[in-house]
């Protein structure tokens, strides 16, 4: 009885992550609403952790390292949506905006 | 075609869908609807991989409670601009969509035609008892590291969002 992983080759869960990927970017660079950005980061990020569990699963024999960097990723990805979104409800309390665009008073 | 490339093509189908989804419609509530749709998808992609444990803390972190934060805050920032067009003047989406689509094909043009090691079947399977072996015996200190990153970020994120009365 083979596992589910061995029927299947490592290119697909690559290929996949890749158009997550690009979704992801494509989401970030058109998007305007901050949260809607936030969301494609988080695409970009599951994309990523897709690549280091499948390469753990095909490659990494015993040592599985992709599989614990994959963990990180989603505590990574935990604490980075906890603090954008303080940021983003403090820009929105003295903007009363959460549109990117209206948010340049760093910019040069 | 076995049931595991059924599964996995049915899983694909519905993470990029849904994928496609969040970044297309103009409604941000549907927008994190579809984002826990990918999410679910891409955890079944972890038990296809054989990581269960993944997969399930996936779900409780990533479907849980990373999408439920996500829905405070659309609820919490819900302003005039809620139907914020992304097509208008001043906007870049053209130019995001060009360089997604360059992006991908790139990518995709990289896994198709690069020789991954491991195509002689050879899968590990890991077991829970062994994953969590090697977290707290060999990547202990990285795991102690990434715990107070969290919580330095948990209180940052308390700090910037606390309501001061004279700002």
């Amino acid at each position: 009885m083979e596992t589910a992983a061995e029927q299947i080759p490592l290119e697909s869960f690559l290929f996949v992550s890749a158009i997550l990927f690009s979704l992801g970017v494509f989401g970030v660079l058109s998007r305007r609403n901050a949260v809607h950005i936030l969301m494609s980061v988080e695409l970009m990020l599951n994309a990523v952790a897709i690549n280091f569990v499948a390469f753990s699963t095909y490659t990494d024999g015993e040592l599985f390292r992709g599989l614990v960097f994959g963990i990180f990723v989603i505590i990574i990805a935990a604490a980075e949506v906890g603090l954008a979104l303080a940021i983003i409800l403090r820009v929105f309390r003295s903007r009363a905006t959460a549109n990117v665009d209206e948010v340049s008073q760093l910019r040069w | 075609m076995t049931v595991a490339e059924i599964v996995f093509y049915l899983l694909a189908l519905l993470s990029i869908v849904a994928a496609i989804g969040v970044v297309t419609v103009p409604n941000v509530v549907h927008a994190a609807l579809f984002l826990i749709l990918t999410l679910m998808g891409v955890a079944g992609f972890y038990i296809l991989l054989s990581s269960e444990f993944l997969a399930l803390v996936q779900i409780l972190v990533y479907a849980g409670a990373v999408s439920i934060l996500l829905l405070f805050g659309l609820m919490l920032t819900r302003g005039r601009e809620q139907a914020l067009p992304s097509v208008g003047p001043g906007s870049q989406w053209p130019l995001g969509l060009i360089t997604g689509i360059v992006l991908g094909a790139v990518l995709i043009t990289a896994v198709l035609d690069s020789a991954w090691p491991g195509d002689d079947g050879q899968v590990t399977m890991v077991s829970l008892n062994t994953l969590a072996g090697a977290l707290f015996r060999d990547w202990l200190l990285p795991f102690e590291i990434v715990s107070i990153v969290l919580l330095v970020a948990l209180i940052g994120a308390v700090v910037i969002a606390h309501h001061e009365e004279e700002a």
